[in-house]
C-alpha cells in the first residue's frame, strides 16, 4: 500500500476566497536596503491586523532585534513586552519596558538574522497579531511567533532563536500606522505584509 | 485596494492510516503558505518531521531547526544542524484518540533568491507539550512540495486532517 498521498493543487477546484482575511499593504525592500518599514493610513475597517514578515538586516555577524513604533509614538514608557525564547540550548524568558530601543519608541526582539557582507543567506520569519487595533476604549495588545536559524553558522552566542512575544501599547487610540526598525538596515528582499482580519 | 486572500489550496482528511502526508505541485502564486494539521499517531514515542523540495523532496542534510517546548513542568530548547528534515512535533505525539494541532508558516516560499524559513507551533494532548519551532532549508529553490512524516514510521491515524492555505500579499 502506498504510504504517500499526493495532492495536486492544480486539480483542486472551487477555492474558497472569503473577505475575512485581506491583504492591505506590502513593503518589499529594494536593492538599497531600508532603515525602516512603515505601514501608514491603516484602515479601521477590520477587527484585527496581522503582519507577516521575512527579513534580514545588513550588519555583519550579529543578530539584530527589531522594534515597533505605533502611530509614531516614541514615548518609551508607553510600551511593554514579554518574551519566551529558545536559543537551541536553553529556554529563557524576559521582559522589556520603556525606551529600550535606541531612541525609537519601542518594543522588541524578533530575532533577525544578520548578513555578513551579503554572504549569509539566512532569514528570519515571523507572524505578528495586532488585536482589536481600531478600538478606542482599550490599550492595545500584540503577540508574535518569530524565529531565525542559520544552521549553526550564526555568530557565537547567537546560534538561533525562536521567540514567542506579547506586548502592549498603553494607548487607547486606534492604530493607524506601524513602523519597524532594527539596529541595522533591512536587506534587499526583506518583506513585510500587512493583512486585515474581520 | 485590499485583496481577499488566505485560500485553501488542498485538504487531506485521512480515511485510512498513512505514514506520511505529501503536498505536491503547490501553486507558486502566493507569498506565504500555512499548513494546519490536526493529527494523531497510534502510540506515543514518535516525532513528526518536515521535509520540502522543488519537484521532489530534498532528503539531503540541508535542514536545521531550533525549538522551544514546555511540558507542564519544565521549559527546554534544542536544535539540530545539517539535518535531513526539521522538527515539527516532539517525540510524544499520540495516542490515537488524542488529536494534536500544529500550524506551520512557510514564509516567502516561492522566491528563488533566499534560503527558506518556516515557523510553527504545535500543541500536544496527552504529551502535554507546547512547542514552537523555526526551520531552515538551505536552498534558494522555490518550495512546491511539502512532506510530513514520522521518524520511527508510525502512521497518521484515520480522521487526521491536513489543510494547506495560500496567502497573497498585496
Amino acid at each position: 500500500m502506498s504510504s504517500s498521498i499526493g495532492i495536486y493543487a492544480s486539480q483542486i477546484s472551487g477555492h474558497l476566497v472569503t473577505n475575512n482575511y485581506s491583504s492591505i499593504q506590502t513593503v518589499t525592500v529594494g536593492s538599497g536596503g531600508a532603515s525602516s518599514i512603515t505601514f501608514s493610513s491603516i484602515p479601521s475597517t477590520y477587527t484585527h491586523l496581522q503582519v507577516r514578515y521575512f527579513a534580514q538586516t545588513n550588519r555583519s555577524l550579529v543578530v539584530d532585534d527589531a522594534f515597533i513604533t505605533i502611530n509614531g509614538d516614541t514615548t518609551g514608557g508607553n510600551y511593554y513586552s514579554h518574551q519566551l525564547q529558545g536559543s537551541g540550548s536553553s529556554a529563557s524568558a524576559f521582559s522589556s519596558a520603556g525606551n529600550g530601543g535606541g531612541g525609537v519608541g519601542i518594543f522588541w526582539p524578533y530575532a533577525f538574522s544578520a548578513t555578513a557582507s551579503g554572504s549569509y543567506n539566512y532569514w528570519a520569519g515571523g507572524v505578528i497579531d495586532v488585536l482589536d487595533y481600531a478600538n478606542t476604549n482599550k490599550n492595545k495588545t500584540l503577540r508574535s511567533l518569530s524565529g531565525s536559524d542559520a544552521n549553526g553558522a550564526a555568530p557565537s552566542g547567537y546560534p538561533a532563536f525562536v521567540t514567542l512575544s506579547s506586548a502592549a501599547w498603553f494607548n487607547t487610540s486606534a492604530i493607524t500606522s506601524i513602523t519597524f526598525k532594527s539596529n541595522g538596515n533591512f536587506s534587499q528582499y526583506s518583506t513585510f505584509a500587512l493583512y486585515g482580519v474581520k | 485596494m485590499a485583496g481577499a486572500t488566505y485560500v485553501p489550496i488542498a485538504t487531506q482528511t485521512l480515511g485510512s492510516a498513512v505514514s506520511n502526508i505529501t503536498f505536491t505541485s503547490i501553486s507558486q502564486a502566493y507569498t506565504d503558505l500555512v499548513l494546519i494539521a490536526n493529527f494523531a499517531l497510534p502510540a506515543t514515542g514518535d516525532a513528526t518531521r518536515i521535509q520540502v523540495g522543488n519537484g521532489s523532496i530534498d532528503t539531503g542534510t540541508n535542514y536545521s531547526s531550533t525549538w522551544i517546548y514546555g511540558t507542564g513542568s519544565t521549559a527546554s530548547s534544542g536544535r539540530a544542524s545539517s539535518d535531513t528534515s526539521t522538527r515539527f512535533a516532539g517525540a510524544a505525539v499520540g495516542p490515537s484518540t488524542d488529536f494534536a494541532t500544529g500550524i506551520i508558516n512557510f514564509q516567502n516560499y516561492s522566491n528563488t533568491t533566499t534560503y527558506k524559513t518556516w515557523i510553527d507551533r504545535y500543541s500536544g494532548v496527552t504529551s502535554s507539550e507546547v512547542n514552537a519551532m523555526v526551520g531552515l532549508w538551505r536552498s534558494t529553490s522555490a518550495i512546491n512540495t511539502i512532506k510530513l512524516f514520522n521518524v520511527v514510521g508510525s502512521n497518521f491515524v484515520v480522521g487526521s486532517t491536513f489543510t494547506l492555505y495560500g496567502i497573497s500579499a498585496a
